[in-house]
């Protein structure tokens, strides 16, 4: 009986136990590779990309291990390194896919005034004719060497008098553009892009980030006395992280750090491409804002929103990003949408902890971390390459084709809204409107729907305009002609003629 | 069996007090005097109207284009979707019947809701063929939807607010404080609705901290 009794409350407790016990909140495990659907939802993906290789110094058979290294430059299969730390920059050759080697290291320089050594050098770019630039911030200069390493010119503090007379020139990031223009960043300019003419002179400052501020906190300002003012936030242009030149020369810049006021009300641009008047061209049709990942909640190693630090634009024009903050990496097409987004914090092959540098090579991406002190090479997989080659073959006139291989990349992911869209805009060009309207209507593409449906909608007037025609005579004779027969009826039925007789 | 069934009073009463719906639309100062002083309206008509709104507002998640409403079908609950019609409605009906009955309002709780379900008429009837129309237009052409279904609620709201005026035998500008006074009363018995079940909850919280405080000391 006793035995009963405590079983049964036995039973009760661990009911109530189970019943009260808060639901543990489990991180649902994503997979490696995933994209943003048309509702923000995160679609998992194959991969598009895997991590092929990590280089570490070892690997590069570095003596002197990298340290802080803080920028990476591929130029004709070569690659810089910026081995900040060290003052150095390592010169290597990518001998195979996987093989990295280093040609030379480059600490030194001959000829010109000042120091022929770097401090802290953070950025490099090297001209068609093999010239280096390079941004040596501890020496508050961009020096020009030619491709024998001797002093050419250097580029120094901008000559312009709203700069603050005692700010020490600390150039950050730089390009080049074809006819040897630098445009650079620096700490503590946010005018916008520093523009230096190919001879070394100062043009100008383009491209500053619109200033954007909210009214309650004007509206405070105007109230608070000057030292409360002082320890607010004042509206200023936020500075550029990073910069890249894309092949037609406009200069994508990235401000990593958006405001979260901004990314509140869905303004933030982290991603903006300068035209040469250094007005903001990037296209913005994607469902979603370009900011890098949609949800900015904490836990898992992750706090806070996307810090999107460097940027690379491959040549089909789909855009990389690197998230510093959240060690992602996402690529976007030439209309905003989505294409990827991988990675993420940890330390196994393929994650990142703090990647700050990342450039391309046809389709492969080397992606720099200053704290692992390695190179990641990232190559696109067989679902990756038939992404784009699907996007190559569109931009090229290949629309059937297009269509085809977009088949094959749903095939493998029925989640990609960028596939539906695919087959439905190849459709279009076929001017198959009917079927591209169902794959637009799958996937909420509005403004290609409407164009398919216009067409469609042509079509089938022109082909049953006979039809349309005698139903809308229809509709005006029937009526017409009854009320006729009618009125004659009566006519006749109350017409004295056949009444007399009665 | 189909003469026999005309020939019944109550479904003939249903029939004609249907009708005078589309009378109230057309004419609503005569309409809705009629509604209730000459006894032209009835709960039946005022239900099926009101049923009308309700399906046609579920059809319109379903059936229009999606170029004009896209639904999350993942997070969509038919009867939170529902209750957004239906709880205004509610709360819009007691609140004015409490309110005008204070101030010589002469239409009684049941009149109130008979009124104001006629007043929703054009939303199923307009609201209906727009949502057929949806979907034979493009994205250029979005703005006759978009302008004609916010004239089909304008001219609900017209017309529920005349329907109000009329049977509570009230003047224009009376009428308009007293569409105002009720809204606010809404808004009251919104919020007391709200403190109510917080209250609730934490009661419940309460008990279930207590459960929980002796599953740990045992």
């Amino acid at each position: 009986m006793k035995a009963k009794i405590i079983r049964i409350s036995a039973l009760i407790m661990s009911i109530l136990f189970v019943a009260l016990i808060p639901m543990t909140v489990k991180a649902e495990e994503s997979s490696y590779t995933y994209i943003y659907d048309y509702w923000g939802d995160v679609q998992d993906s194959p991969d598009l990309y895997t991590c092929s290789k990590v280089f570490t110094s070892s690997d590069l058979g570095l003596d002197v291990k990298l340290k802080n290294p803080q920028s990476l430059y591929i130029k004709n299969e070569k690659l810089y390194i910026c081995d900040s730390g060290n003052n150095r920059i390592i010169e290597c050759e990518r001998t195979s896919s996987t093989t990295i080697e280093v040609i030379r290291i480059v600490d030194s320089f001959t000829g010109g005034d000042g120091p022929t050594t770097f401090s802290n050098p953070t950025d490099i770019a090297i001209s068609d004719e093999g010239e280096f630039f390079i941004a040596d911030q501890g020496n508050a200069r961009i020096l020009k060497l030619n491709s024998n390493l001797e002093y050419m010119f250097e580029f120094t503090k901008p000559n312009d008098n709203t700069l603050d007379k005692d700010l020490v020139f600390q150039p950050k990031k730089l390009v080049i553009d074809t006819a040897g223009r630098v445009y650079a960043t620096a700490s503590g300019i946010n005018k916008g892009l520093i523009k230096y003419e190919a001879d070394g002179t100062f043009s100008g400052f383009v491209g500053a980030t619109p200033v954007t501020f909210d009214w309650t906190d004007y509206l405070w300002k105007k109230f608070a006395t000057q030292a409360q003012r002082a320890q607010m936030e004042s509206f200023v242009p936020t500075e550029y992280d990073n910069l890249y030149m894309d092949q037609e020369g406009f200069i994508y810049v990235c401000t990593g750090a958006p405001e979260d006021i901004d990314l509140k009300k869905g303004e933030a641009d982290a991603i903006r491409k300068l035209n040469l008047m250094g007005n903001d061209i990037l296209v913005r049709n994607g469902e979603w804002n370009i900011i890098g990942d949609l949800y900015m909640g904490a836990g898992g190693g992750y706090d806070g929103h996307s810090y999107l630090t460097d940027i690379t634009v491959l040549d089909n024009d789909i855009y990389v990003c690197l998230d510093k903050n959240r060690g992602r990496v996402f690529g976007y097409d030439d209309q905003g949408n989505m294409v990827f987004a991988f990675a993420g914090i940890g330390n196994m092959d393929g994650y990142f902890r703090s990647p700050i540098s990342i450039e391309h090579s046809g389709y492969d991406l080397f992606i720099l971390d200053p704290l692992d002190c390695a190179i990641t090479l990232m190559m696109p997989t067989e679902y990756g390459a038939l992404v784009y080659q699907a996007i190559d073959q569109f931009d090229n006139g290949m629309y059937t084709e297009s269509g085809e291989t977009w088949e094959k990349v749903m095939n493998v992911n029925g989640n990609y809204d960028l596939a539906y869209i695919g087959i439905g805009r190849s459709l279009l060009r076929q001017k198959k409107y009917h079927e591209a309207m169902e794959y637009f209507e799958l996937k909420y593409d509005d403004e290609n729907y409407s164009k398919a449906y216009k067409q469609y909608r042509k079509e089938w007037v022109e082909d049953n305009i006979v039809a349309i025609v005698v139903i809308i005579l229809a509709i005006f004779l029937i009526p017409m002609t009854i009320g006729k027969i009618k009125a004659v009826k009566q006519e006749i039925d109350t017409d004295s003629f056949f009444t007399r007789g009665y | 069996m189909f003469s026999a069934l005309r020939q019944n009073p109550g479904l003939q009463k249903y029939c004609d007090s249907l009708k005078f719906a589309l009378y109230c639309m057309s004419h609503p100062l005569d309409g809705f005097w009629d509604l209730t002083h000459e006894k032209r309206g009835t709960y039946a008509a005022a239900n099926t109207i009101l049923l009308a709104t309700l399906i046609v507002r579920i059809m319109k998640l379903r059936y229009t284009s999606f170029i004009f409403l896209q639904v999350y079908w993942e997070d969509l609950n038919i009867f939170v979707y529902l209750a957004s019609i239906l709880l205004p409605l509610a709360l819009w009906v007691v609140g004015n019947w409490a309110l005008t009955t204070l101030f010589d309002g002469k239409g009684k709780l049941g009149q109130v809701y008979i009124a104001t379900c006629y007043g929703l008429t054009p939303y199923p009837l307009v609201q209906f063929f727009l949502m057929i129309f949806s979907n034979f237009v493009t994205t250029e052409e979005a703005e006759f939807y978009t302008v004609m279904s916010a004239l089909t609620l304008i001219y609900a709201a017209i017309l529920i607010i005349t329907a109000m005026g009329q049977i509570h035998e009230y003047s224009g500008g009376k009428n308009l404080l007293f569409t105002v006074a009720t809204i606010f009363a809404m808004l009251v018995m919104v919020f007391i609705l709200m403190l109510f079940f917080s209250m609730i909850s934490q009661g419940v919280a309460y008990f279930i901290s207590l459960g929980r405080e002796l599953l740990f000391r045992i």
